[in-house]
């Protein structure tokens, strides 16, 4: 019997601990396990042999390490060769009846993904996929992924099994004693994305005992369409006289398992500390019974890395900010490679209260996916929201969605033949909530009958395509009332048929229905009433708008969706103007300052500084604010640190006004006068192999205080990019930083290269281990202990 | 025999958070950097360490654990009276890494002062750790060592994630540049002994970055 019919009836009993009987049988710390399966072929075997002979019904082969990170090519294939004939010899030999079967063991790579880690998503996934090859060159029935305690590499391996092949594959987690992944992924969180990338069935495993993992269990089997995988260890280890000892019995684990799977866990075995004593027993008590029905979950839902966002009664926000449409600095910001930018406009959003970014980079003349591939890595760096990826190019949807830490949203596919092509695929492949709008060849229908109509047309070849309904979010496409007054009904009306008749949930794009008016929010958040009375499940909006929110909470309050109107008490004193938030301290009238301005950015009042320049910038010239007042006020503090009597965060809490007062120059000056305020290229990165940058982040803001360019290249730079850049730029000065003795090498080699390649180039080190005789030896120009001097040896350079 | 243990919030010190943030006075406006971002902070650490026990010979500047031996004449003087080691590997988790990422984009002056709180609070963790071994075992601890002090190599991370298993115990990985990652974490040796530990000499004497501001301050 093939093992997806077998589990579609049967509880399926998997195996228990590997590692700690190997330890009794002499394993040494330190050594690989994977390498027993050559040199101690009949250990493993009889091993194996003892599961199945316990009741096993799948036992995992002894690969769980084995990848290519840690083995050479032709070690991998033969531990894994010989890995899976053990297992099969196991299989024949024992003579137990019951249906038996091999997984194909994957666990972690041990290594931390980009970019919290040095391993590259790309790089994870072909590591994967060389496990996997193997596997089904020398033949198992199905392939378990386990024990991975990070999303990205559960995603990366569960992705590499199903590229390279077609076998059936089970994923479980482990979950720490706070219900998360290591990195902070609920259960739930877990479900969506895997469930959504088609994953067999869905579990925890090792970490903890089945008492600890009962709660993460409930919300699995809440959440998931899928079987349930239950595999925890014997309770929690302890030290008793040197040896590690778990702390529940055979007997107590197969009880505390049973229970479990009474409430719904179809796939179940042990973890760490388990022996086949324990397997037999857990099999022996269910022996006769019946598996609990597994019932398909109606939930319509996204994830970021930490947490599920569901669909339901109350209605989701989704951020419309990241989009270059009609904002001049968003489009400077794209062209200019400028990340920082989006990522502020990210993390202002979340902070006025939206549940979903979305991300719209697209612009001519630059290369969509390459730029929304990095806006998603470098958001969800960040952001814990999850992202909409909104976009018309279909490769820069892939890259995005393959790169993507969990369940996205989709904005958008069409009821045209060809977009239904296209999109519907990749959201099958790489999952996803997808956002249908309701027009076709013909485009958009003008009654609410036709509307419809192109979403059961949608329905119906999603459906084909193995796209549960669920995962489908209908725009039925606000247009503005300025062309057509009786629109915005048409529109509303298509959302109620939409939810009563075709049970599905909606979101729109509702600040259209007002283009071409004056006073726009007023009519948004009017329509946005309307749409959410009429069963709107999301909406597509500024939350900077007063008129949105206000509107959102108390819709909230009103609806009982907001218990003791918490959220709108605390919300409501921003619905008014925003100007007098601005906190100032007066109890330092002592202190004397030129301008506000000044004493602003000398005591590091951000909003403030961004405030005053705002209203100076109706009377004063731009660059006369850049020079008689933020100048002067950055030297004074740059000189009080060079002095000792400032300190390093207050130099940056001043660094940071002074950068909210330019951005608001920026925003008005035209592009190609802004940069005469600009002094030349500073092209700043931290070396290869280096992936802390904070002190180069530090560097860049001064720097860019001080009026130079700069081009940052981020962390852990090969040196040939930097001197590529360098060259491109013909920059007149490099600044590198590295944090440990190990890479600093990796600065020396890119300082050689600038020599040979970049002649002209000076170069600028600094960084924890740095010191004058290290600057030297590896042949720098300069070595800077501190941000400010950086900037005193650029103004030198640089002029 | 590795044994995980799960730790909740040490007790730390702000006045070593502001030193570590390079501020020898704290002015209002920095003490109230300092507390939006402890109460950004709050629940967001996870205290994880994993160890074992070693037993050591040390021959000259050669330590010899039985799972793997380093030459290390430092190592070998804080271990002199020591018959037992307790290796370790402890972390205040991934949370951390991601708030200074966030806001070394939006916020310098934030993110060293997170940087700063990791600093003190992973020393926290070690403390607390330290103090509890030296106490089960009702023996005195001789001050821990980690890789990159003194002439101890950095490469002995190698040896340590091996017989450790951190990345699946405590989340805890090592990048092929020898950076750990989450980044405020600490391996170390602990030595144990019935005896008198050596004093050890300023941590500082042992390290050539002769012009570090914290210099002699440890």
């Amino acid at each position: 019997m093939k093992f997806l019919d077998y589990l579609k009836n049967n509880i399926v009993y998997l195996d228990g601990g590997m590692g700690t009987l190997l330890q009794k049988c002499g394993l040494k710390p330190g050594e690989y396990p994977e390498r027993w399966n050559i040199t101690h072929p009949d250990v493993i075997c009889g091993i194996h042999k003892d599961y199945f002979d316990a009741g096993s019904n799948v036992v995992c082969t002894n690969t769980f390490g084995a990848n290519s990170l840690k083995f050479t090519e032709d070690e991998l294939e033969e531990i894994i060769k010989t890995a899976i004939s053990n297992a099969k010899s196991a299989r024949e030999k024992s003579s137990k009846k019951a249906e038996k079967f091999i997984a194909l063991d994957i666990g972690p790579s041990g290594k931390l993904l980009k970019p919290l880690g040095d391993l590259d998503f790309e790089d994870a996934v072909e590591t994967f996929a060389k496990t996997v090859r193997l596997g089904v060159k020398y033949g198992v029935d199905l392939i378990i992924i386990e024990t991975m305690n990070d999303s990205y590499e559960t995603k990366a391996a569960l992705l590499a099994a199903k590229e390279n092949s077609e076998l059936p594959v089970i994923v479980s987690n482990a979950y720490g004693e706070d219900g998360k992944l290591m990195t902070g992924t609920t259960p739930s969180a877990m479900v969506a994305m895997l469930e959504g990338m088609g994953a067999d069935a869905i579990g925890a495993n090792c970490s903890l005992g089945p008492k600890q993992l009962r709660g993460v269990v409930e919300e699995l089997l809440d959440n998931t369409s899928v079987p349930v995988i239950l595999k925890p260890n014997a309770g929690l280890p302890k030290s008793v006289d040197g040896n590690t000892v778990y702390d529940i019995t055979p007997d107590e684990f197969s009880d505390e398992v049973t229970e479990l799977i009474k409430k719904g866990v179809r796939v179940a075995g042990g973890c760490c500390g388990t022996t086949p004593e324990y397997i037999k027993l857990l099999t022996d008590k269910m022996y006769g019974f019946l598996p609990v029905p597994i019932e398909a979950k109606d939930i319509t839902v996204v994830s970021s890395y930490t947490h599920a966002v569901k669909f339901g009664d109350a209605p989701i926000l989704i951020g419309e900010r990241i989009n270059p449409t009609g904002k001049k600095r968003f489009k400077q910001a794209l062209l200019e490679n400028d990340i920082d930018y989006i990522l502020s406009e990210g993390v202002n959003q979340q902070e006025k209260g939206v549940h979903i970014l979305d991300v719209n980079v697209g612009l001519p003349d630059i290369d969509e996916a390459e730029m929304l591939k990095n806006a998603v890595c470098e958001l969800q760096a960040i952001i814990d929201l999850p992202l909409q990826i909104d976009t018309s190019d279909v490769s820069a949807m892939e890259a995005a969605l393959r790169r993507y830490n969990g369940k996205t949203m989709i904005n958008s596919v069409s009821g045209k033949t060809s977009s239904m092509a296209a999109i519907f695929p990749l959201v099958k492949k790489y999952g996803g909530v997808v956002v249908a709008l309701t027009l076709d060849e013909n485009g958009i229908p003008e009654t609410v009958d036709g509307r419809v109509a192109i979403a059961k047309k949608i329905l119906k070849t999603a459906t084909e395509h193995g796209i549960d309904k669920k995962d489908i979010i209908f725009d039925t496409l606000a247009m503005t009332i300025s062309a057509d007054t009786n629109s915005a009904m048409t529109t509303i009306a298509a959302i109620n048929r939409i939810k009563t008749e075709l049970g599905c949930h909606t979101s729109l794009g509702v600040s259209n229905v007002s283009f071409g008016l004056p006073n726009r929010d007023a009519v948004n958040g009017v329509f946005f009433a309307l749409a959410l009375e009429n069963g709107l499940s999301a909406a597509i909006m500024n939350p900077y708008s007063a008129d949105m929110m206000k509107t959102y909470y108390s819709y909230k309050a009103l609806k009982g969706l907001d218990e003791n109107c918490t959220e709108y008490i605390s919300t409501a004193d921003t619905f008014t103007a925003i100007a007098n938030t601005i906190e100032v301290s007066t109890n330092k009238t002592s202190e004397e300052f030129k301008s506000e301005l000044q004493r602003a950015i000398i005591k590091g009042f951000k909003e403030k500084a961004g405030e005053i320049t705002k209203e100076l910038l109706k009377t004063v010239a731009p660059l006369d604010i850049v020079n008689d007042e933020i100048i002067p006020a950055l030297n004074i503090v740059g000189k009080g640190f060079e002095n000792k009597t400032v300190y390093l965060p207050q130099l940056l809490m001043s660094a940071e006004a002074a950068k909210s007062a330019f951005e608001n120059i920026k925003a008005i000056l035209p592009v190609n006068e802004e940069k005469s305020v600009g002094k030349g290229v500073f092209i700043i990165a931290t070396v290869h192999g280096d992936i802390h940058d904070i002190g180069k982040n530090i560097v860049k803001l001064l720097l860019e205080n001080y009026g130079f360019d700069v081009v940052d290249l981020g962390k852990d730079v090969p040196p040939e990019k930097i001197v590529e850049t360098v060259v491109k730029l013909h920059a007149p000065l490099v600044g590198l930083s590295a944090l440990m003795t190990t890479t600093v090498p990796a600065m020396e080699e890119t300082i050689k290269q600038l020599k040979e390649k970049a002649t002209w180039c000076r170069t600028v080190v600094g960084g924890a281990v740095l010191t004058q005789e290290y600057a030297d030896k590896i042949g720098a120009d300069k070595y800077a202990k501190d941000a400010m001097e950086t900037v005193r040896y650029a103004e030198t350079v640089i002029r | 025999m590795i044994i995980t243990k799960i730790y909740n919030e040490p007790k730390f010190c702000q006045t070593e958070i502001l030193r570590y943030a390079g501020c020898k006075n704290a002015d209002s406006e920095i003490l109230n950097l300092l507390e939006s971002c402890l109460d950004e902070i709050q629940d967001k650490l996870t205290y994880r360490v994993c160890y074992r026990e070693l037993s050591v010979d040390i021959a000259e500047d050669i330590c010899d654990f039985g799972v793997f031996s380093v030459r290390s004449k430092n190592l070998a003087d804080n271990l002199a009276s020591c018959r037992t080691v307790i290796l370790f590997g402890a972390t205040v988790g991934v949370e951390l890494d991601r708030l200074i990422a966030k806001y070394g984009r939006i916020s310098p002056s934030k993110a060293l002062m997170f940087q700063a709180i990791g600093a003190e609070c992973i020393e926290a963790l070690c403390d607390a750790f330290c103090k509890d071994i030296a106490r089960e075992h009702n023996l005195c601890v001789a001050p821990r060592f980690s890789p990159g002090y003194g002439d101890l190599s950095l490469a002995t991370q190698k040896d340590i994630f091996a017989v450790l298993d951190c990345s699946k115990r405590i989340g805890l990985t090592l990048n092929d540049s020898l950076l750990m990652s989450p980044s405020k974490s600490v391996t170390a040796f602990v030595g144990l002994s019935d005896g008198e530990i050596k004093e050890m000499k300023n941590k500082c004497s042992l390290c050539d970055k002769k012009d570090c501001s914290f210099r002699g301050a440890i």
